[in-house]
């Protein structure tokens, strides 16, 4: 794959953590159990010390979101030393934090956060954190540096970038191919972070866009959208759509209007983009990742935190701080290694 | 209240027809009972124990201890203002869908940048004054639409439902406003005889609203104007007035509830109080507040807010999934409902 981007700052994607589940079979270390010495590199799976770890996040009212909490279970229920405590997701602060004032009560190992409000959160992480409880925030960052002690970041800028380089990759030095964009929540900061990438990486191949819409992550507000972007664009060379959820309606619009003369891009990376993009006859050719198994991730880092364990493929001996994940390209050629951890929307 | 000319008239008649329409849905038999408040509540107070033993049996010490209790509380306390609210509303014979959304725009009024410096300058209580009047004035719309426009209360309080979470977001730009003024975190995060200053503020609001409900021209004639707004008006009640106040009132709860958020977030959102109007509602009726309107009970709206906190606590306790807690959740409203009506014996309804 040629697409990697430079502009990212990953200091590790999933691949590292899949990996080391790979070759986690060094059975001189099974003396290890009940104690919590850093483990050796390579035995971080290892049964060692119950971990219990309390998990809690928005209501799943979209696909990505129910994929997140789907992963974080799944990922407990991967190891018998995790004791995986789920609270029913909410979008309702007040009873978020009452949430996770129950597993401080509990006094929980850890607690894994993805908070619908990450400001709103920040008080109750606190007070999380000072009670001994280490909080890995997903997603949505707390305001307060002293809230976390791991966050797990998705790369909304990436998206934007790595959305961009294939466009510009396609072109081939055409500029002036017709670039349209249909966004998501247009006030969110992270719709304006995809939308800055986009323009940043197109812009380094001397191509811009000329068509932006914005639609709300929902099929009918996709349908909508790409319905005006295609009356005013009679002619489009390359699409990005920003969210697989509203791009089901996107494609929809694309078919009722009979148009196929352009090359799409989606976001976020749902299931049925990518059995588009596998079927080759869609005008959908690619999307960008913007992982679900971000919580997922927050639940291994969690426990490998509270056995006093590290990446193990990293030099150091503590989890880090931050993990932004990467945001890749799917295209036809590497779907097959997507489509497994792909959320259905 | 101090009683308009035309109440000094017919003041014993109004007194009269207050008590009839209170006193008209109440059930025959159980009538005295329920009057004295303690029939349908020891339905409630069983279903309570109820959930408290299984909460013990399942959960034990995690669940019965004082940390514990305090959570449900404190999470208990900010919905449980705006029941109390509510309950007036639906005891006059009226509903109010805009609750969720007022606490969103309170929050976000008084946490703007313009208000948060006048608070810096002044004293941290501008920003509750503020967050009170936007409740108040919020609800005065409200009340003056349904009480001298004609709207019905469910269209008018949807309309404000949607436009005042749109006006919140218009004011925040639908960011989220983080708290900085000194003091006023620390005012509302202290604890008073071990027990936190949020769960206070819901006990003044809950006795404040039993005195107003059960001992006062006020509330007679809440119940009144709920259990026939007619007979009411012939009575001499002035209706529209009062059903002016009633959503007042409410709204002045949704601004001490949004008062209690930003205490317990820091922050003020435009997605604040989210599906508040479903869960006040579902308290307020599980209480035994007749949704129809002519009896209310702010005891039963406590239990019921107490018996959702606890419900929610523990199925976290549990760990159940989170699609069973949703489910449960809804077997359980249905289950608590049909039982209060058979205790009841509400006839035909």
């Amino acid at each position: 794959m040629k697409l990697k981007s430079t502009a990212k700052i990953v200091v590790a994607g999933l691949s590292v953590l899949a990996l080391s589940a790979c070759i986690s079979n060094t059975p001189e270390k099974s003396d290890n159990v009940g104690g919590t010495s850093n483990a050796e590199a390579g035995s971080n799976d290892e049964k060692g010390d119950t971990v219990v770890i309390g998990f809690s996040a928005p209501a799943a009212d979209h696909g990505w979101m129910g994929a997140i909490s789907e992963q974080a279970k799944a990922a407990g229920d991967s190891y018998e030393d995790v004791d995986l405590r789920l609270a029913e997701g909410t979008n309702d602060v007040n009873l978020q934090i009452s949430q996770v004032e129950t597993f401080i009560n509990d006094k929980v190992d850890a607690i894994v956060l993805l908070p619908f409000d990450g400001a709103a959160m920040t008080p109750v992480a606190l007070k999380a954190m000072q009670a001994g409880i280490p909080v890995i925030n997903v997603d949505r960052e707390f305001n307060d540096a002293n809230a976390a002690r791991v966050t797990v970041l998705g790369d909304n800028y990436g998206m934007g970038v790595s959305a961009g380089e294939y466009v510009c990759e396609q072109a081939d030095g055409n500029e002036n191919a017709i670039v349209a964009e249909i966004a998501g929540i247009d006030s969110l900061p992270l719709t304006q972070d995809r939308s800055q990438g986009f323009k940043d990486a197109l812009a380094e191949c001397g191509l811009d866009v000329d068509n932006r819409v914005a639609a709300d992550f929902t099929v009918e507000g996709g349908e909508k959208a790409a319905g005006n972007l295609l009356q005013a664009a009679p002619k489009i060379d390359f699409l990005w759509n920003h969210d697989d959820d509203q791009g089901v309606g996107v494609l929809a619009a694309i078919n009722n209007a009979g148009r196929d003369e352009f090359t799409m891009v989606g976001g976020a990376g749902s299931a049925n983009a990518m059995r588009e993009i596998e079927s080759g006859d869609s005008v959908l050719k690619a999307t960008v990742i913007y992982p679900s198994t971000q919580a997922a991730d927050g639940i291994k880092l969690a426990r490998l935190l509270v056995q006093d364990k590290a990446m193990s493929d990293l030099v150091e001996v503590t989890v880090p701080r931050t993990i932004q994940l990467d945001a890749p390209v799917v295209t036809e050629e590497n779907v097959d290694e997507f489509l497994p951890t792909a959320f259905e929307s | 209240m101090s009683d308009t000319p035309t109440d000094a008239v017919t003041q014993e008649d109004t007194a009269r027809v207050e008590k009839e329409a209170a006193r008209q849905v109440e059930p025959g038999r159980f009538g005295q009972v329920m009057r004295s408040g303690a029939g349908h509540n020891l339905g409630l107070v069983l279903a309570l124990a109820l959930l408290a033993l299984v909460g013990v049996a399942t959960g034990g010490e995690r669940f019965a201890s004082v940390d514990n209790v305090m959570t449900i509380l404190r999470f208990a306390a900010v919905i449980g203002v705006v029941s109390i609210g509510m309950t007036f509303v639906i005891t006059g014979g009226g509903i109010d869908l805009s609750v969720g959304a007022l606490v969103a725009l309170s929050s976000v009024w008084c946490t703007t940048v313009a208000t948060q410096t006048m608070a810096n300058d002044i004293h941290w209580i501008f920003i509750v004054t503020t967050a009170l009047l936007v409740g108040a004035g919020a609800g005065l719309v409200n009340g003056l639409l349904i009480a001298y426009g004609g709207v019905v209360p469910f269209i008018a309080t949807l309309a404000m439902m949607a436009s005042a979470r749109g006006l919140a977001e218009i004011i925040s730009a639908r960011k989220t406003q983080i708290v900085s003024v000194p003091g006023f975190t620390d005012a509302f995060s202290r604890d008073i005889l071990g027990i936190s200053v949020l769960v206070w503020i819901f006990v003044v609001v809950a006795v404040i609203g039993w005195v107003l409900l059960n001992r006062t021209t006020f509330g007679r004639r809440t119940l009144a104007i709920g259990g026939n707004p007619e007979a009411s008006r012939l009575a001499g009640i002035n209706v529209r007035r009062h059903t002016v106040l009633l959503y007042v009132l409410v709204g002045l709860c949704c601004g001490i509830a949004a008062v209690m958020l930003i205490a317990r977030t820091t922050t003020g959102s435009a997605t604040h109080g989210q599906l508040y109007e479903l869960e006040a509602i579902a308290a307020v009726v599980i209480g035994g507040t007749l949704l129809s309107g002519g009896r209310g009970t702010i005891v039963g709206t406590v239990f019921g807010v107490l018996i959702f906190a606890t419900l929610t606590n523990v199925f976290v306790i549990n760990n159940l999934s989170i699609s069973a807690q949703a489910f449960t959740k809804g077997l359980i409203i249905i289950a608590a409902v049909l039982l209060q009506k058979r205790f009841s014996r509400q006839p035909g309804s």
